[in-house]
């Protein structure tokens, strides 16, 4: 175990300075140049921008400065934002638990529908049940989830007015964010209709970014389940006379949630990119729309170290489910 | 006896080929067959598009802006599913702007599976060092998120079309190197393998002429798959303002386009987005037709 563990780590090492690299060359080529577009429209003296590009070390070897980005991203300086002035980890920990919050609920939204849905098309499987619900993953599976979220406001927002467009929660309601997580900050603020303005800015966001997971787990959950119920130990309990109903939501289901498991953990990187697309339509303040925000503005920095620190989460997530995955199942680390 | 024999000689003969016994498989499959026919219309449309289409796809009739489609008050029958903010006819945008997808679909699937099975294959037969330098290289391309590393990549290179299929393309490529690797790996140690190098075939026959055939099953699925996810992807990146810009008639910038008049006009948002569904659950039918059709493992089962 401790092998497979060491041999896993050892891979992340070299993955960790390619990504490295690669966020820092991305800005390297991205056309434009930082410092004249840091001076914006105003322009800039000769001397000034021989000044700045000393001050930002632009006039070093290209070596030079990836050691020193890589040095300081070792330290967590990730440079400061152009527009905000602010150091980027700072702002991406402020924005971070926005997202959180958006992709955990939508997580939840996805297993607490998708897992039953798995369970109920392999226990029918070929009929009618079974055939609604995978042609419905299907369709959420192929999803533009950008209109999906424009459907939903048209129904919900314009048609039927039950849900806000845009934003966490209503103006009308102040606090300081304590957490960052709007639910527990506006149940915490104690005002009166906090905490549901809060669960209606939520509701949609979380369909549209959950929607995809959800088509995922349930597809992976009838196929697991699939697999698990030809098994031989099956047809034992079945044979002992044991009730439909334990088979399968205890003795088939507990094995099948293995595959699933691996799923839902290899889905961050799904949900930060449908973060993105669903941040931006509902003006979500989290960190996608931080991200496509700095692309359109240029701001190199928050761009570079928003990558970076993207991968790293993935990354870091990928690791771990795949150590859990080699925990609960053995015959994986013999690779 | 001999009667028995010579059936059977006749039944062995009569082994169905490897496109008829695909195809058997695949019809078993309706929704597949339903996925292939709309794709069938779909590619036409890309094909023949300018020609169908009633008016000119950049047309503004400026006295018929924002018409909602015939079956509504105040729609016509020159314009079946209504104008746009300018004018435009919604239908004719429609049909024009499946060659886009279309072309987007082809471009990407093209580059990214034929530069992933080339290193794949090498990586399958390389040695270990550089075998682990390709797929750490994969690694790292896999570690970031596929739409956010687009997005950054068309930033880079600069809004276009042409620029969102590279970036696409990019994103998707580690996917076929990972498979063909893998398909590499397990089938190099079987016997025909050996037998074959023994025979004296070089590397290059056994990588191409004798491995690569048999490992074409799961790639021919992915690329179904990707072909969708391409689609996918070039929309939402046209959505955001880094795809094929304006006045292109491609689905995701139209639904960029028509964003600010959701509320006044739900059918220049409602169609181009169900074209893209309509498109991409085709094509993701027809995938899962196809693992069916060529999985081994799953068929009469």
């Amino acid at each position: 175990m401790l092998k497979y563990v060491l041999s896993r780590l050892a891979t992340f090492i070299p993955t960790f300075i390619g990504v490295t690299l690669i966020s820092f060359a991305f800005i390297r080529v991205l056309p434009g140049d930082p410092i004249v577009v840091m001076a914006g429209e105003r322009g800039i003296t000769e001397e000034r921008y021989a000044q700045l590009e000393q001050q930002f070390g632009f006039d070093r070897p290209i070596y030079v400065q990836f050691w020193d980005y890589f040095t300081g991203v070792l330290q967590g300086d990730l440079g400061n934002s152009f527009v905000t002035k602010r150091p980027v980890w700072d702002e991406f920990f402020s924005l971070f638990p926005a997202t959180l919050e958006l992709s955990v609920c939508a997580m939840i939204f996805a297993v607490a529908l998708g897992l039953p849905a798995g369970v109920i098309a392999a226990v029918n499987r070929g009929k009618f049940f079974d055939r609604a619900l995978m042609s419905t993953a299907l369709v959420g599976y192929s999803m533009p989830i950008f209109w999906w979220a424009l459907l939903l406001i048209i129904v919900f927002s314009g048609n039927l007015g039950w849900t806000p467009v845009s934003g966490r929660i209503d103006l009308l309601y102040y606090f300081p964010n304590a957490t960052g997580f709007m639910l527990i900050d506006s149940i915490a603020s104690g005002q009166d209709g906090a905490f549901v303005s809060a669960l209606r800015h939520l509701l949609l966001p979380t369909i549209v970014l959950g929607t995809i997971p959800l088509a995922v787990i349930a597809r992976q959950t009838r196929s697991a389940m699939l697999e698990v119920l030809g098994e031989d130990y099956i047809r034992t309990a079945r044979a002992k006379g044991m009730s439909p109903g334990r088979i399968n939501g205890i003795h088939a289901l507990r094995n099948a949630l293995i595959p699933v498991i691996t799923v839902i953990g290899l889905s961050v990187g799904t949900l930060l990119a449908g973060a993105i697309l669903t941040e931006t339509i509902f003006s979500w303040p989290g960190i996608g729309k931080w991200m496509v925000d700095s692309i359109f503005r240029r701001d190199y920095p928050v761009v570079q170290g928003g990558l970076l620190l993207i991968a790293v989460m993935v990354m870091v997530v990928n690791l771990t489910v795949d150590m859990l995955y080699g925990i609960i199942n053995p015959k994986i680390r013999k690779r | 006896m001999d009667d028995a024999l010579s059936a059977e000689a006749e039944m062995v003969h009569d082994r169905p080929g490897r496109l008829r016994e695909f195809w058997f498989y695949f019809r078993e499959n309706r929704g597949a067959v339903i996925g292939l026919w709309i794709f069938a219309v779909f590619a036409f449309l890309a094909l023949f598009g300018p020609w169908i289409a009633p008016h000119d796809a950049t047309a503004q009739f400026r006295a018929a802006t924002l018409q909602p489609p015939v079956w509504q008050d105040g729609g016509t029958w020159s314009h079946i599913l209504g104008t746009d903010p300018l004018g435009r006819d919604m239908l004719s945008r429609l049909i024009v702007g499946a060659r886009y997808s279309f072309f987007v679909g082809i471009v990407v699937v093209s580059i990214a599976a034929s530069g992933g099975i080339i290193v794949g294959l090498i990586s399958g037969f390389a040695p270990k060092w550089l075998d682990s330098i390709i797929m750490r290289i994969m690694d790292i391309i896999l570690a970031f998120p596929s739409l956010l590393l687009a997005l950054v990549l068309v930033a880079i290179l600069g809004p276009s079309l042409t620029n969102a299929m590279i970036a696409i393309a990019i994103v998707l490529q580690p996917h076929y190197v990972r498979l063909t690797r893998a398909s590499v790996l397990s089938e190099r140690q079987k016997d025909y393998v050996t037998s074959a190098r023994v025979v004296g075939a070089g590397t290059l026959r056994l990588m191409v002429v004798t491995v690569l055939p048999n490992c074409l099953a799961p790639i021919i699925v992915q690329a179904a798959l990707s072909f969708s996810t391409a689609i996918l992807d070039a929309a939402a990146l046209g959505f955001l303002g880094m795809g094929a810009q304006p006045p292109t008639p491609e689905w995701g910038t139209m639904l960029a386009e028509a964003r600010e008049f959701i509320l006044r006009a739900w059918w220049v948002v409602t169609f181009p987005g169900l074209a893209i569904l309509v498109t991409v659950l085709a094509i993701n039918l027809m995938g899962d037709g196809l693992r069916d059709a060529l999985d081994p493992k799953l068929k009469r089962s």
